[in-house]
């Protein structure tokens, strides 16, 4: 690992956690993570979304566990022990981020991160907000938004 | 109220005390109207008007008072026996306390006040007893909210009073202050301070907590006896109090507050609550050189009015005073941000959690039931269920002051379409978590409002079908399976399915030579854009259909039906859940997950026997039980956990008994323990899930889900046996 954090500070530096799902790195905006925890089984919730693997009990809370995988079309694969759940809040709702493992916290500036390209055929364009390089690997920017399962969204 | 102005938070105290007032006063009138009034009933109207009356000219509310005022002198009049009301005299009364209720809400919410509806309701009022009351007197409207009488008020112009004002120590033990209240009194007129210092011992005998200090003062006023009593209304009893009405002008000198200059500023501080703390010497065993407070002060009072009760001062009271007393410990409330609540609710949820891990590693350390271990956490267990029953009583407020609102409903619009309808309610203890009240008004105010303009028929049409000329409407509520029904029933003509089925193919509802079965048709009145008011009166018909209704309904997690019979009326029926609140469940397991059934909803429960199943229909099968077949449905495959067993030999069957009669045999794997269970909603994060009411969390801390039986059966798969392409595939 390389000095990440040693990049000059910017002005409109933002936080990324970066994590690891189906071989692929992507990263949050630290500000929407709130923890992160190890596996539990979650308890399958019938006629969801293939996506969604069911809720846990976070603290005495039911909070839905979403298959990052799943939903960005990459895999659906059998979790297990070595998986993690970042927990995040978005738009007033808290759900669990199913990954394969956390990885780093990144500082990049605003000005480091691209659009991504327009590949129309691409399933996992709408979820992606930015596209960003840390040592010759592409990271993506996750937007959460678009990834939470929230059925108010359509309504507004 | 944006300003944190204290008389705000007093203001608002008094509209919450409105509400309650108004609440006794509808369950008066009701009582009065059904017959079943006792002498107490029309005093206990009286008093709630009464008491908002004074709490409202404390406030300045004008127009309350006056109409208040007026309301109950024809009150007082049934009161005294002078006037026998009749049905009509009630029905009024009722709309009056309708308009009390608008004026107090106006007031509230500082609206200028709709004189339109006020005046007609006070004039007929007045009509009752023949001509308007004498108007009010100014002293009324002062702050004297108990006293009735209005000529308590001597009104005798510059009296002098002499008042002795003795303090115990009692006063300051309950953190009065003297200078405040000789303050106070200086407001009233010319006032002269005489302090009494002669009972201060010496320094090392002073007890810092005794009250060595007395007053006199001379005061000259154009107030009453009582005025100055109200003075001293907080530290009655805490004090020895003598006023005395001098007729000559008082000869001592009107100057200031202190004469002796400095000391009495400075003795009331040393004498005050604080004084401990700051006195030099602490609790001394020295004698008290308590004072005899109950001594007379002979010297100086020729004609005691009164001594240390401060009530016996008081002017005489009409008969009400002492009743309205008694009556006001009946109900105290406390106001409590609803968040702390729901805080203190979830807290209990995870301790109820809490326990039920501590049980099971308990059970698994294998220690003997006698152990003290296992005795502790009984008792733990019984005392987490009782505060978690205490806890979810907070939320729980009985329908009754929904119901109440409904009546008015009913009131004004059966006067609004000229139709003569009863309204009757049942069940209103019923107790519903706050929030479900509160979303439920106007759902249910639409119901009411159809019920009134489309279910029940005018008179002709009722006389000549043989019923009587008046409606009648009733609202129910019921604890059932878990969930609370509300039924709003109208014996009217029942739904024209005809006519329902004819406007929906004019409006392009449906097709026109599709077939639908008689609850099909009513469930059109559901869709949006339908309304089957031929002509649009002004009450229902304004394009708030009954979709609204279903669809605030459904954000709560209930369900509305509907069933009638033609000829004989309507009934609605909301079937709500109980959010927030505990649920006796049984646990089961099915395909490996753990499920919770909800003890309301089973009947029975029985082991699977073979030659109990008939096989109908390609895939399904029906259990024969007693004389009669309930459709077999297996839990794992109506939650799509798993396809159809071949053979579910050494299962259990739950035998579901719904509220609306659906009945059905439940296939579950085993039977785990039967327990209480707390609710945490699913909807936040999934929306509604066919056949799940909710969650909650087990000992193990796993997440089960709570099984919502009606549900499931409406959406019933029905597959217990496996189809034969899946029997090739496995075979």
């Amino acid at each position: 690992m390389t000095e990440r954090g040693a990049q000059i500070a910017d002005a409109t530096e933002r936080e990324l956690l970066s994590f690891r799902v189906g071989g692929q790195e992507y990263c949050v905006d630290i500000m929407s993570v709130r923890e992160i925890r190890g596996w539990t089984r979650p308890t399958p919730v019938p006629r969801s979304e293939l996506w969604i693997r069911g809720v846990i009990n976070l603290r005495g809370t039911v909070l839905p566990i979403v298959d990052l995988a799943g939903r960005l079309g990459i895999a659906v694969e059998d979790a297990s022990e070595r998986n993690v759940i970042i927990v995040v809040h978005v738009r007033r709702q808290t759900v669990g981020l199913l990954v394969d493992a956390v990885s780093d916290i990144l500082a990049i500036p605003e000005s480091e991160m691209r659009p991504q390209p327009d590949v129309t055929s691409n399933t996992n364009e709408t979820f992606i907000k930015a596209l960003t390089i840390i040592d010759d690997r592409m990271l993506r920017v996750l937007d959460l938004e678009a990834v939470l399962p929230d059925s108010t969204r359509d309504a507004a | 109220m944006t300003t944190p102005d204290p008389m705000a938070e007093i203001r608002a105290s008094f509209f919450i005390e409105c509400e309650e007032l108004l609440e006794a006063l509808q369950d008066g009138l009701t009582q009065l109207d059904s017959g079943e009034a006792d002498d107490e009933t029309i005093n206990v109207c009286f008093r709630a008007v009464h008491s908002m009356k004074g709490g409202a000219g404390a406030f300045g509310l004008e127009d309350l008072v006056r109409f208040a005022h007026r309301y109950e002198t024809v009150m007082d009049e049934v009161r005294a026996g002078r006037l026998i009301p009749d049905h009509q005299a009630v029905l009024l009364f009722m709309r009056s306390a309708d308009v009390l209720s608008d004026i107090v809400r106006y007031s509230r919410d500082g609206q200028p006040i709709d004189t339109g509806a006020v005046e007609p309701t006070l004039r007929e009022l007045e009509g009752l007893v023949g001509g308007p009351p004498e108007e009010l007197e100014e002293e009324v409207t002062d702050f004297q909210p108990l006293t009735l009488d209005l000529s308590s008020g001597d009104t005798s112009c510059d009296t002098s009073f002499v008042v002795a004002f003795r303090p115990e120590p009692e006063l300051f033990r309950s953190g009065n202050e003297p200078l405040h209240l000789l303050r106070a009194l200086g407001e009233l007129g010319d006032v002269s301070t005489e302090p009494d210092v002669s009972k201060i011992p010496l320094l090392d005998e002073l007890d810092p907590e005794s009250a060595c200090l007395s007053w006199q003062i001379t005061l000259d006023s154009n107030r009453s006896v009582a005025d100055i009593e109200e003075v001293f209304e907080f530290v009655e009893g805490l004090c020895n109090l003598e006023i005395e009405v001098q007729t000559g002008p008082s000869d001592a000198g009107s100057v200031g507050l202190p004469s002796v200059p400095g000391l009495p500023d400075l003795i009331p501080d040393l004498d005050g609550g604080d004084a401990p703390e700051q006195t030099p010497f602490p609790e001394m065993d020295t004698p008290r050189p308590r004072l005899t407070l109950t001594d007379p002060e002979t010297g100086q009072t020729a004609s005691c009015v009164a001594t240390d009760p401060l009530s016996q001062a008081q002017p005489p009271r009409s008969s009400d005073a002492p009743v309205q007393s008694a009556a006001a410990p009946k109900k105290t409330t406390v106001r409590v941000d609803l968040e702390r609540i729901e805080r203190l609710v979830n807290l209990v949820g995870e301790l109820v959690i809490n326990q039920a891990m501590l049980s099971q590693s308990v059970a698994r350390a294998g220690l003997p039931s006698t152990s003290a271990v296992v005795q502790g956490l009984e008792e733990f267990m019984q005392l987490t269920r009782d505060i978690q029953d205490g806890v979810m009583m907070i939320r729980a407020q009985p329908v009754k002051s929904l119901f109440q609102r409904m009546a008015r409903i009913v009131r004004e619009s059966s006067a609004a379409v000229e139709k003569s309808v009863r309204f009757a309610t049942d069940g209103e203890a019923t107790e519903v978590d706050k929030t479900v009240i509160e979303r439920l008004a106007d759902p249910l105010t639409h119901m009411i409002r159809n019920a009134v303009d489309h279910g029940v028929e005018d008179s002709e049409r009722r006389l000549a079908a043989g019923k009587p000329a008046e409606g009648c409407i009733t609202l129910s509520a019921a604890h059932r399976s878990g969930r609370v029904v509300i039924e709003v029933t109208d014996d009217g003509g029942g739904i024209d399915r005809d006519r329902v089925k004819a406007i929906a193919i004019e409006r392009g509802l449906i097709d026109p030579d599709v077939a639908l079965s008689d609850s099909e048709i009513d469930d059109l009145l559901f869709l949006p854009g339908f309304s089957t008011a031929g002509q649009v009166s002004n009450l229902s018909g304004r394009g708030v259909g009954m979709d609204v209704v279903r669809k605030a309904i459904a954000d709560l997690g209930g369900r509305v039906s509907i069933s009638s019979t033609p000829g004989e009326g309507t009934c609605f029926s909301i079937s709500l859940p109980l959010t927030l609140a505990v649920l006796d469940g049984m646990v089961v397991n099915a395909a490996g997950e753990a499920l919770v059934m909800p003890i309301s909803a089973i009947a029975e429960t029985m082991a699977y026997r073979e030659e109990d199943v008939r096989p109908l229909g390609p895939e399904t099968q029906v259990l024969h039980i007693r004389d009669s077949f309930v459709p077999l449905l297996d839990l794992g495959v109506e939650l799509g956990f798993r396809p159809p067993k071949p053979s579910y030999e050494g299962s259990v069957v739950l035998l579901i008994a719904s509220e609306n009669e659906t009945r059905g045999a439940l296939i579950v794997d085993t039977i785990h323990e039967q327990r209480q269970v707390v609710i945490k909603g699913l909807q936040e994060s999934y929306g509604h899930v066919p056949g799940i009411a909710a969650a909650t969390i087990l000992g193990d801390g796993q997440v089960a889900l709570i099984l919502d039986p009606v549900d499931m059966m409406a959406n019933a798969v029905g597959r217990t046996r496996p189809a034969v392409s899946e029997l090739q595939a496995a075979g």
